[in-house]
């Protein structure tokens, strides 16, 4: 079969051809399909291995679910199939312009009121120690998630390495209170000081790579720090971690049932939930300063100079710009706000291992990133509760979990590769300030 | 000497592994442009392919050594290049005139995909295999007592490799779709043009890349007698260094890239220290690339603006 139309056309013209095809068609396809995925299943469904009480390799057999999921492939391909025909391509549908304003409008109140409920979380539900955990969780990972906006979404430098800052600050904040039994106030700046020398320390050799090259390497460089935390035992207690990081205080009045603890100095009963609001509010506070400081330097030249490198890094150069310093900045700024998610974390827990900052940590927070639409703060916030909450929501099928999220991460790309908020808005504008399709904006090309 | 003899012929071994592996990122590479993530995973699914239809044939009664090993070749190949083809089919052509980030965040998810529907369908655990080929020669004895030996799955390994470069090689520079691959390599468009099934060529490019790797995942279940789920990550890593190394969208330069990355790895282990293995391989990656962009072989990569 050789067709003469550039790929383009041809997917195109396939696309419509699938809307006005016949049952026939429907049914060819997915028996095709149920055909492919009986030979895939076939050896590693069909058949199970383990390892025997003896150390032997056993094995035995599960036609009945070989069966149960070619079965639900070739049901699901008809679905797919005959939605597909029923919705088709819609292409060119305008809202009317008054849904539209209400939308824009709508839009603009979602900042604010998302705001608001955050605050108001804990009084609502402050009995609810789950939710309470659940929205800290959020919350860093929405911290970092703008944290490495800053590389990815306004530089345009593709980060795949960006939990070794995480680590960087853990440890940090891990190592100098369990050494020298410094606070954690004093930790905090000292873990972001120390990531981002970290950040600038990347940043110096990959200064000349571009795109995939620069992502290889920045993973290479987050397995380097996760290995060497794995194995240099004598600092980091390898595979077993650092235990006992001393909890936050407020400003040296620890959240403790002690006398000299918070409850008592303010003479109410104490409860464990203080700590869980008073580390709600803090990476709250550290979430939201770091949105501040972004929105801030974006307005700055240094932040032109980023987005303006994201767009074309020759132009950029040709303008005088010195993209030495800029990537620097930009690996710098993001680095130091991972520094402080990392230390929050180990504050949180009370205990860090190299087990939690896998590759996977920077997969996710990366695909929150691109999911929110890559720049767009409010769509970084967006994905992150998406994306967590739906992690939240697949906990009880545990093992099930990492193959909904890869498979989430694959469908999602495919529906909306620019992301769940796909525009910007621009930070230079002419006379009146309107949104760009997210189309229009070109991707960094590191 | 005879230390370093025999850590030179394991690295040769590993490093025909790493190689076999390599060719699948860099064909990859040079036609679509992207970095197949699920690739590394592809070679995990690989070895358990080769293991199961191994558990399978022995317990048919199968005894020739022989016949089971062309049977799991055969069959791992032709599961683990459906599995390429499909992972291409579902993940990335949809994305093909998608902007940069995506068909690689695409690839990412389905090497999670591919890793956790490993570990939920055969068990997290690791499954070790009996010794299928066993012997060897002893090539040289040391006056202290030290023996230098290749065993018969080094050679086995080896000569395998070497055979499916040769298929390979001819294949890319004498058959239609050789050509037609190096065509989409250079430019699409004109290639579509000039009467060449674009989509079909980047699909059989995945197919024979999965190919590959299922291959060296059965080698690397004979060499080292275990396979488990996670052992495509950091496999991956390594030889996408190799592909790097050797410059990447260059065959030869993949296999070459292979072989040193093989070579430092084991003797990193041998001299310095094994824990510290893994950070010797990713720093060279490092090195590499910012002293050598275009790795060993490649082709300088021109900006226009």
């Amino acid at each position: 079969m050789v067709s003469p139309v550039p790929a383009a056309v041809a997917s195109a013209a396939n696309a419509t051809g699938v809307a006005k095809a016949g049952i026939a068609f429907i049914l060819k396809k997915s028996l095709i399909s149920a055909l492919v995925a009986l030979v895939l299943f076939s050896l590693m469904i069909g058949v199970r291995t383990d390892v025997g009480t003896a150390g032997q390799l056993v094995y035995w057999t599960r036609f009945g679910e070989l069966a149960a999921i070619v079965g639900a492939v070739f049901v699901g391909s008809i679905l797919v199939e005959l939605l597909r025909g029923w919705f088709g391509p819609r292409e060119g549908v305008q809202l009317p312009q008054g849904v539209q304003r209400g939308l824009s409008w709508a839009g603009r109140l979602i900042g604010p009121a998302a705001l608001v409920f955050a605050l108001l979380l804990p009084v609502i539900f402050y009995d609810q120690r789950y939710i309470l955990d659940l929205a800290i969780l959020v919350l860093t990972y929405i911290m970092l998630g703008w944290g490495l906006n800053v590389v990815v979404g306004l530089a345009g430098l593709l980060d795949l390495g960006y939990v070794a800052f995480y680590a960087v600050g853990a440890y940090s904040y891990a190592l100098l209170a369990t050494n020298f039994g410094l606070s954690f106030w004093i930790c905090l700046p000292l873990a972001g000081i120390l990531a981002a020398f970290w950040g600038i320390l990347l940043g110096f050799p990959v200064l000349r790579l571009r795109g995939d090259y620069l992502a290889i390497v920045t993973l290479a460089f987050g397995e380097i720090i996760r290995l060497v935390l794995l194995n240099w035992q004598d600092l980091t207690g390898g595979p077993n971690g650092i235990s006992g990081i001393p909890r936050p205080t407020l400003f040296g009045i620890p959240l403790s049932s002690g006398e000299d603890g918070l409850a008592a100095l303010l003479g109410i009963e104490f409860s464990p939930t203080h700590r869980i609001v008073f580390l709600f509010y803090l990476i709250l506070a550290l979430a939201l300063i770091t949105n501040w400081v972004t929105i801030r330097l974006r307005r700055l030249p240094i932040g032109r100079a980023w987005e303006a490198m994201r767009e074309d890094e020759v132009a950029c150069r040709a303008l005088g710009i010195n993209i030495t310093t800029t990537k620097l900045t930009a690996f710098a700024t993001g680095a130091m706000f991972g520094g402080f998610a990392g230390a929050f974390f180990a504050t949180r827990q009370g205990f860090i291992s190299p087990e939690s900052f896998t590759f996977h940590e920077s997969a996710l927070v990366l695909a929150i990133v691109v999911l929110g639409g890559m720049g767009s703060q409010l769509g970084v916030a967006i994905a992150a509760v998406t994306l967590i909450g739906g992690f939240e929501l697949f906990r009880g099928l545990d093992q099930y979990r990492m193959l909904v999220f890869g498979m989430a991460m694959v469908l999602l790309m495919i529906w909306r590769p620019r992301g769940l908020v796909g525009h910007r808005a621009p930070t230079v504008f002419l006379e009146h300030n309107r949104a760009i399709a997210a189309d229009m904006v070109k991707e960094g090309r590191g | 000497m005879d230390y370093l003899a025999q850590q030179l012929i394991n690295g040769l071994v590993l490093g025909s592994i790493y190689g076999l592996i390599a060719i699948g990122y860099t064909m990859v590479y040079g036609i679509v442009g992207m970095i197949n993530f699920a690739h590394g995973d592809i070679f995990m699914i690989g070895g358990f392919i080769a293991l199961i239809t191994f558990l399978v044939l022995v317990s048919f009664g199968l005894t020739m050594v022989p016949v089971i090993l062309l049977v799991v070749l055969l069959v791992s190949m032709a599961v683990t290049a459906l599995y390429g083809w499909t992972v291409e089919r579902i993940a990335y052509r949809p994305l093909r005139q998608s902007f940069r980030l995506a068909p690689m965040l695409s690839a990412i998810g389905m090497s999670f995909v591919l890793m956790n529907f490993a570990q939920i369908s055969q068990g997290a655990r690791v499954k070790p295999v009996p010794p299928i080929v066993t012997g060897g020669y002893t090539l040289h004895e040391g006056a202290d007592g030290f023996v230098v030996q290749i065993s018969n799955v080094q050679i086995l390994v080896v000569i395998t490799t070497v055979l499916l470069l040769a298929l390979f090689t001819w294949m890319v520079s004498r058959t239609r779709l050789g050509r037609d691959m190096r065509a989409c390599e250079q430019d699409q468009t004109m290639a579509a043009l000039l009467g060449v099934d674009v989509d079909r060529t980047i699909s059989m490019t995945f197919v024979i890349g999965a190919a590959l790797a299922s291959v060296a995942g059965m080698m690397y279940l004979l060499y080292y007698g275990l396979v488990d789920f996670f052992m495509g990550f950091l496999a991956g890593i390594k030889a996408f260094t190799a592909a790097v190394l050797g410059g990447i969208g260059s065959l030869p330069g993949a296999m070459l890239g292979g072989l040193l990355i093989g070579l430092i790895e084991t003797l990193w282990s041998a001299y310095f220290s094994v824990e510290y293995k893994d950070v010797a391989a990713f720093s060279i990656l490092i090195i590499v690339l910012i002293f050598m962009p275009t790795g060993l072989l490649g082709r300088p990569e021109v900006e226009k603006v």
